[in-house]
């Protein structure tokens, strides 16, 4: 992801070569059994989380393609039956076709053993189908809700599969969790509950480059699936200028020199900078 | 990095492991538990590469519970070792080695409590202390928000307190 390859961050089981010599033609590592076309990021943001209503899963729905954005309105949380949503980062139409391949099996079982298989259950098949293909950069994060319980699971090509209540996947995943992690808790209603998942996918749309333009939300309860309309981001960031225009117009003002306001303007191509000390500078 | 500590005592083993998945640069969850029953006495850790850790572990997991279920008696420690290390050794000149370091902790009733070092290159050590992930040429990050702390004695796996730093 994005913020990983600024950080320069090298795992070291996919790079690593031991200083200590090898016998020539020793496998070191087996996630490099197929090589990769090209280099493969996650230009998304998805996440999921439990709270008491149930399960709620948000992504933004923009499909990038080597920097030019192929389509503003992709659909990365695929429905795989009633009551389980998986969302999707990676390549798409891995994503899409492991999707409807889970979908197959999970229909075959419920044919074949009369109930439905479990959310642990449907992650683990998922996540034995993988295995063999360890060198494709497919990334999920399948989301449940049964009638037991609401239950979330992480899936990754690269073998992880790990229970949670809280995921956030993709490039924008380290700006969703600044929200997420801020706000989450089991007691939120379903309102309180949608206004953060959104939050989180226009904070994390708003600083990554690979995602935006709008957002879906599902939320899942023992009941079933419910989608809500897709939503703009566009609007909501228009929607908070203008809450920060109507909050500076009802008189913030500066304090004493204690403490030291500074507020950032840009105006054309100029940015100003004024603080308590009354100075006006011009970068 | 993740971390395996163990250190066997006159008549207990105590192992601990921390408690963090990561994927890259995010910690996903803080609660994993990384050690894995082989039976009643003997206790699996397992730290390496992100599929192959789960992999492994529950392969061999599975494969002691089957002998027990097979042969009516279960595995010594000694003897899960080395099945544990034939495995290892099997699948590393193949084309999907499992990269894993592992420890492996057990009592037993004849040999008393043993503790095994066993890394991805299938090199088997019985030690009295041992460690895994101190990040020697790689990181000096620690994942120390907490550990999962075991001790296996006559009477079977314990779970101690987790260890914590600071306010949870």
């Amino acid at each position: 992801m994005a913020l990983q390859d600024l950080c320069n961050f090298k795992d070291i089981f996919l790079d690593s070569i031991p200083t200590f010599s090898l016998p020539i033609g020793l496998p070191l590592s087996s996630s490099h059994s197929v090589p990769l076309p090209f280099p493969m990021s996650h230009g998304t943001t998805t996440l999921a989380f439990i709270f008491q209503g149930g399960v709620l899963a948000a992504a933004d729905t923009r499909s990038s393609c080597s920097g030019l954005v192929a389509c503003p309105a992709a659909q990365k949380i695929l429905p795989i039956h009633s009551h389980l949503v998986g969302t999707t980062s990676g390549t798409s139409a891995d994503c899409a076709l492991w999707k409807r391949i889970l979908a197959r099996e999970l229909r075959l079982y419920q044919l074949r053993h009369g109930r439905r298989l479990s959310t642990g259950g449907a992650a683990k098949l998922l996540s034995h189908m993988l295995q063999p293909f360890k060198g494709t950069e497919l990334c999920v994060a399948a989301t449940l809700c049964e009638r037991s319980g609401p239950s979330l699971y992480y899936v990754c090509s690269d073998g992880t599969r790990l229970k949670g209540t809280l995921f956030s996947v993709g490039s924008g995943s380290p700006y969703a969790y600044s929200v997420l992690d801020q706000g989450v808790q089991w007691g939120l209603t379903v309102q309180e509950a949608v206004s953060i998942a959104r939050e989180a996918v226009f904070r994390a749309t708003y600083r990554d480059a690979y995602s935006g333009n709008c957002v879906d939300l599902y939320h899942i309860t023992s009941k079933g699936w419910t989608r809500r309309n897709r939503e703009d981001l566009k609007e909501e960031y228009y929607r908070e200028k203008e809450r920060q225009r109507q909050k500076r117009e009802e008189g913030e003002t500066l304090h004493d020199i204690s403490c030291v306001h500074v507020c950032v303007s840009v105006h054309a191509d100029s940015i100003y900078v004024w603080s308590t000390v009354q100075d006006v500078t011009m970068l | 990095m993740e971390y395996l500590i163990g250190i066997q005592g006159p008549d207990f083993v105590l192992v601990a492991a921390d408690n963090v998945a990561a994927s890259s640069i995010i910690q996903m969850k803080h609660d994993y538990d990384k050690m894995f029953k082989l039976s009643e006495k003997i206790l699996l850790l397992c730290v390496g590469e992100a599929g192959d850790t789960v992999q492994f572990a529950e392969y061999i997991q599975k494969n002691v519970q089957l002998y027990k279920m097979r042969n009516g008696y279960e595995l010594s420690p000694a003897a899960a070792a080395n099945f544990t290390r034939k495995n290892l050794a099997d699948y590393l000149r193949s084309r999907t080695p499992y990269h894993v370091n592992l420890l492996l902790a057990g009592y037993d009733e004849a040999d008393g409590p043993g503790l095994y070092y066993m890394d991805y290159l299938s090199a088997l050590a019985k030690a009295p202390f041992a460690a895994h992930g101190y990040g020697l040429n790689r990181r000096f990050i620690l994942n120390l928000p907490s550990f999962n702390v075991r001790l296996i004695d006559r009477e079977g796996i314990h779970d101690l307190e987790k260890l914590t730093l600071g306010a949870k």
